[in-house]
């Protein structure tokens, strides 16, 4: 291989460029950009191209040299007939893909308002419309209870349920331990020691409990399942559980929300559990308060209707978790782009949602289970 | 292997050159002692039977994997070259159209093509659109199909998009592997006849792995058999024939291999 060159002749009085070497992608001069700029000045002043000792010439060199002669062939050109067929096919294209880029609209930013709420109004139908899909399917399996899908719910059930167990009791019974620590110095100072039961009770299994899981768990299993229901959309998958007659929204999808309606509940008591363990090992290495008084003050000073109303959250935290992840997972288009970006989606969305629904429950239920 | 080294007065080394090449996985052994030399513009065509090792031994000439024992060189370097720039230089030198296509889901037909001629970073915007449109028009399509995202072309398309993006860097190898695989009968003649007319303008060496006998016949100039762990065989088809092995029998009874390859060229 050996580099492009381009030299200059003078020959009786006519200037003649004479080409030699390989041009061709590798071998032309880098940066080719400031290359080309070059051959496009000895251009201008029309010489006689002598193109006979160029020994290959590939696209990428007869491109260059079309772009540099302005697309249009020298007034004299010597080369071989290779050559010239090559550069003729470059001649040829007339590639214009760049249509008239859209003009500055001052408004642009009403619109994309406009787009993003019929955006959001349409997840919001598409939802409301699988969750009836959903009830209709769960009506069907009840009068055919034999078509019930139990092998995919009690494997959902164990993927996003029993194998979330370890996490979710570690990160409990972490937040126990800081949550612990740092009410203890508080309440030392107004020597109100013996609250911290009630302060870890009352937090931790009526609203950390239930908000941590739900974070844990659309983290975990949401986006899985996002991810599982649009690469099966992406290698049509679905399309072929379709043609086999066999129902999406029940195979796939109804299996995914009763597990989670399922789990999620025995999650939070898992979680409030290991939150409540940690307060108390703390409190005790903290503050000296015995194991055996904290035990017996927790039912008296946390009454039962705070385990109820976390328990339902956990329960609509679940379905909601799941819903979201199966509607996110079904918009997937085949692309790896879709697929990252709809992931992400169902993750922030689900959080955001269980928050949202964790106010409602905030509001709903303040006079409950406050003693 | 049965070719004979470069003669002397060669200068150029063979374009593949294999040498002692074991491949194992675990306790399985895919490949024992394999030897292969491809010299500048042959169009060689890996046949074997299924689960023979054909494309692991594919993916191992262009340094996807690497062998267990044995080395690889691609025009006289090792293909694991470690040092990054001569890493980089080296597999520009060959282009890959893979089996399912591989084109980047999240980008453009003309994106797909425009990327390894960005990644130079030596060419200006408006020399790699017109690049990209050689392209396409040499793969036989049309400019407005550079608009289009991988997802809504079709089979035979997304195989052209594919090779036009690998010839982007104007190879001097191609490495295709099942060239045809998922074409009809139809698609799949037209797109051998590019890829041939292809090659002898642009005078690249083909690799290629195929179950195809259509295009082997179509496409390739010899033929390297792939069984029992090693090449059996290796030479033009009537050297291949002459070679006696239950897998190249086998494979010249065929009646349609049998035919496709009496009639064209190899």
């Amino acid at each position: 291989m050996t580099a492009a060159t381009i030299d200059m002749v003078d020959e009786a009085g006519a200037r003649q460029l004479v080409l030699a070497g390989d041009w061709r992608l590798a071998t032309m001069p880098q940066p080719i950009a400031a290359f080309e700029l070059r051959v496009r000045q000895l251009a201008t002043d029309n010489p006689v191209w002598d193109l006979r000792p160029v020994s290959r010439l590939d696209s990428a060199g007869a491109t260059l040299l079309w772009r540099a002669w302005g697309r249009q062939w020298p007034s004299s050109l010597i080369l071989s007939v290779e050559h010239r067929a090559l550069l003729e096919r470059v001649a040829a294209i007339s590639g214009d893909l760049e249509g008239a880029p859209a003009a500055h609209d001052a408004l642009a930013w009403i619109a994309a308002l406009g787009r993003l709420s019929l955006a959001g109004l349409r997840h919001l139908s598409e939802i409301v419309a699988l969750i009836g899909q959903l009830v209709l399917d769960l009506c069907y399996l009840c009068r055919h209870p034999r078509e019930m899908p139990w092998r995919e719910f009690s494997a959902n059930l164990y993927k996003s349920g029993a194998r979330a167990l370890p996490v979710i009791a570690l990160i409990g019974f972490l937040i126990g331990i800081v949550l612990s620590y740092l009410s203890a110095l508080q309440l030392k100072t107004f020597g109100a020691d013996v609250f911290i039961v009630n302060l870890l009770g009352i937090s931790i299994v009526r609203e950390l409990g239930p908000m941590l899981v739900a974070v844990l768990v659309a983290g975990r299993s949401g986006s899985a399942m996002t991810a599982q229901i649009g690469v099966m959309r992406v290698t049509e998958e679905i399309d072929a559980l379709a043609t086999m007659g066999v129902s999406r929204s029940q195979r796939l999808l109804l299996p995914k929300v009763l597990a989670l309606a399922v789990a999620m509940p025995l999650l939070v008591i898992w979680c409030s559990a290991a939150g409540i363990i940690g307060g108390m090992i703390a409190a005790k290495l903290q503050m000296g308060l015995s194991y055996a008084y904290f035990i017996d003050t927790l039912p008296r000073v946390v009454p039962v209707a705070n385990v109820w109303i976390g328990l339902c959250k956990g329960l609509v935290f679940g379905v909601l978790i799941a819903l979201i992840a199966c509607h996110f997972g079904l918009r997937v288009k085949p692309n790896t782009e879709s697929l990252s970006a709809l992931t992400t989606s169902s993750v922030v969305c689900s959080i955001t949602v269980a928050i949202l629904v964790d106010a409602v429950f905030a509001v709903a239920t303040r006079g409950l289970g406050l003693p | 292997m049965m070719r004979a080294p470069p003669a002397a007065g060669q200068s150029l080394p063979p374009v593949i050159e294999i040498r002692g090449l074991y491949t194992e996985f675990a306790d399985l052994v895919v490949h024992r002692d394999i030897n292969l030399d491809i010299e500048a513009g042959q169009m060689l065509g890996l046949v074997g039977g299924s689960g023979s090792g054909k494309t692991t031994l594919l993916r191992e000439m262009v340094g996807l994997l690497a062998p267990s024992k044995g080395t690889v060189r691609l025009f006289g370097q090792s293909v694991l070259e470690t040092d990054p720039r001569r890493r980089r230089a080296l597999r520009r030198r060959f282009g890959m159209l893979f089996q399912q296509g591989a084109l980047f889901s999240a980008l453009s037909v003309f994106d797909n093509i425009a990327f390894p001629l960005r990644e130079l970073h030596t060419l200006d915007e408006g020399m790699v659109a017109d690049l990209v449109f050689l392209k396409l028009a040499m793969v036989e399509l049309e400019a407005r199909h550079a608009r289009l995202m991988p997802a809504e072309l079709s089979g035979g398309m997304v195989k052209r998009v594919a090779l036009a993006r690998a010839l982007s860097l104007e190879p001097e190898l191609l490495v295709l592997d099942e060239p045809t695989a998922g074409l009809d009968p139809d698609r799949s003649e037209s797109f051998v006849k590019l890829l041939r007319m292809l090659q002898k303008e642009l005078g690249f060496t083909v690799v290629m792995v195929t179950h195809d006998p259509e295009t082997l016949a179509g496409l390739a100039t010899r033929l390297a058999v792939l069984a029992d762990q090693r090449i059996v065989a290796c030479g033009t088809a009537a050297e291949v024939a002459a070679v006696d092995h239950p897998f190249v029998r086998n494979f010249f009874d065929s009646g349609r291999a049998a035919a496709a390859i009496r009639q064209q060229r190899i």
